[in-house]
């Protein structure tokens, strides 16, 4: 283990290690903190200048209500929703046909397509914009939810590939050369003994998919117009302009933007790290 | 009958060959139509000067003028090219501390005491909020007059500094918040790595008389090159990319000083004012190439990684 375990260091040693960490904590997370705070910080202390000190009461209930009374938060929030988990369904979904088929199959192209995948994943936005937002209005689907839906999932197919194709190529390819062997068509092979083998890939992805999505801001920007489609990073933006210094009800938005994926993280934590920490480990 | 059993006797032959391209033709499809194929279009389109009037009137675009490399030259004679360029720069550089940030918040953290994991997963957590809020609570940071930053600026030097509204500090104000989830992405790269190091290594190392920094540069970062690799590939990725913080808390601004090739490109194009779709694909473009040298290197490597497995 590196560093030394600090159990072998002597008592003092490991009292001050003890001590830095929750010290370490809040100088890392003060912007937050300090968000959290003033969100629930009553309107008068601001406008009193009193931005640090104790609050002078606990003015959660009113801040948090007037965000979602006086806003579109509650749309912008659902919104997010109605993107975010089609986008997982379908994005994890067509992955795990295409990373089947490029772990298990030799072909010509295999490579190829692989790094196809790879590349695409990599480039920046701005290079698909102008076309994407283009088709998508051709198609009807520009200022959709379905539109953006279809976008994420086309996106996120990419990295999706790179997950599962690694993942699959990692389990015993004996299972398939077996069934193979007797006789089972290629279609059952995949439905009957390798998705079965995937759930914790399934899981790892969806929990990733699902905060990068969540989280996207580009595309709420240049895909969504009305506030019926706009997820609510896109949304957040637009109260940061109607808000402007009533920090109080800025911060109280801010948290409750942050919430989905947060609650995701701490209850999937395992199967969150596990996917973005493939590959850190081996290669 | 007939035409059945030859039918199937072609898919039992074939079955092999045609199962990855039917396996792979939903994601391949959606992959080709909304990635692939609008690169080329966007190439194609910064040839031209094509001007749209707003995104709702999209479909009534004024008609395209071949230009050739006409918004390619345009851009050599712009200013704010340069500026988004130099601050493009910027970022890709200032953006690697969080390689070496990352890996002393593991080291620091990789310890096995009461509660470590809670901590380790609260020290991740900047990098699941969205960017958006990540902006947000960096804007109040810094705010002129109560920002703690500011408090803590002027308390030290006595000077009153409003970070964001500075044109020669504002880009570094805008990394710095940056840093702050992509470290905790680092982090938790080289976290996972130093969980995987093979102790017996270690241990021998240290019967040697090999201490600290040595024992650090000698045994252990050779063994955790995937995770620096990989740390290396998303924090440079992530610089180029970088969008989502300029426009929330600066806006490209002040005085255009934080615009980096992303955003200019946002605002020329895709804006509520953006109407020059063919400088905007041009703008694009430069991006995309300075990306694809990355990209391509990145590639290499894994194809090289491949290629040994």
């Amino acid at each position: 283990m590196f560093p030394k375990p600090i159990e072998k260091s002597a008592p003092w040693v490991q009292t001050a290690y003890k001590l830095s960490l929750p010290i370490a904590l809040i100088l890392w997370l003060l912007p937050l903190i300090g968000i959290a705070m003033t969100s629930v910080r009553p309107a008068a202390d601001l406008a009193a200048g009193n931005y640090f000190g104790m609050p002078s009461g606990f003015a959660g209930v009113e801040n948090y209500s007037a965000v979602f009374k006086n806003s579109n938060i509650g749309y912008y929030i659902l919104n997010s929703f109605k993107v975010t988990l089609p986008t997982v369904l379908f994005a994890v979904g067509l992955s795990c046909l295409s990373g089947f088929a490029l772990a298990v199959y030799k072909f010509k192209s295999n490579l190829i397509v692989f790094f196809m995948f790879v590349a695409g994943n990599f480039v920046p936005f701005q290079i698909l914009a102008i076309p994407v937002r283009d088709l998508s209005v051709q198609l009807g689907l520009y200022n959709t939810t379905m539109g953006l839906v279809m976008f994420h999932v086309a996106f996120q197919t990419g990295f999706c590939t790179l997950f599962m194709r690694n993942f699959i190529k990692s389990l015993p390819f004996a299972l398939v050369e077996s069934a193979r062997v007797e006789g089972v068509s290629e279609f059952k092979i995949f439905w009957h003994i390798v998705l079965p083998l995937m759930r914790p890939a399934i899981a790892a992805l969806s929990v990733l998919v699902f905060t990068f999505i969540w989280n996207d801001y580009f595309w709420a920007t240049v895909m969504a117009q009305d506030a019926s489609v706009k997820p609510v990073t896109a949304g957040m933006n637009e109260l940061k302009g109607q808000y402007k210094v009533a920090w109080e009800l800025i911060s109280a938005a801010s948290i409750i933007a942050a919430l989905p994926p947060v609650a995701m993280f701490f209850l999937m934590q395992k199967h969150f790290i596990a996917g973005l920490t493939l590959g850190a480990t081996k290669g | 009958m007939a035409q059945q059993a030859v039918r199937n006797s072609f898919w039992k032959t074939n079955q092999k060959a045609l199962a990855p391209w039917l396996f792979l033709a939903p994601g391949m499809i959606m992959f080709l139509i909304y990635v692939i194929f609008p690169i080329i279009e966007s190439i194609y389109i910064s040839f031209f000067n094509w001007d749209g009037l707003a995104p709702a009137h999209i479909s009534q675009l004024t008609s395209k003028e071949f230009v050739g490399l006409g918004n390619y030259r345009d851009l050599l004679d712009d200013d704010s090219f340069y500026t988004s360029l130099w601050n493009n720069l910027k970022w890709l550089v200032l953006y690697m501390l969080a390689v070496p940030i990352g890996l002393f918040v593991a080291l620091f953290l990789n310890q096995k005491v009461p509660g470590i994991r809670l901590y380790k997963s609260l020290f991740f957590f900047p990098f699941v909020i969205s960017q958006v809020v990540v902006g947000l609570l960096f804007s109040w940071f810094y705010a002129p007059g109560f920002g703690p930053l500011y408090a803590i600026i002027k308390s030290m030097t006595g000077s009153e500094t409003a970070i964001l509204a500075s044109d020669t500090m504002a880009t570094y104000g805008i990394i710095l918040a940056g840093l702050w989830p992509q470290t905790a992405y680092c982090m938790i790269l080289y976290l996972t790595g130093l969980n995987n190091i093979n102790p017996e290594q270690v241990e021998a190392a240290r019967m040697d008389g090999a201490r600290g920094l040595t024992l650090l540069w000698n045994i252990i970062l050779p063994q955790l090159r995937p995770a620096t690799f990989i740390a290396i590939v998303v924090t440079v990725i992530g610089s180029l990319r970088s969008f989502d913080l300029v426009s929330i808390m600066t806006g490209g601004g002040p005085y255009g000083s934080t615009r980096v090739l992303s955003y200019f490109m946002f605002e020329q194009a895709l804006s509520e004012y953006g109407t020059a779709m063919g400088y905007g694909a041009a703008i694009a473009f430069v991006l995309f190439a300075i990306m694809m040298i990355f990209i391509s290197f990145f590639i290499y490597r894994m194809l090289q990684q491949e290629r040994n497995s």
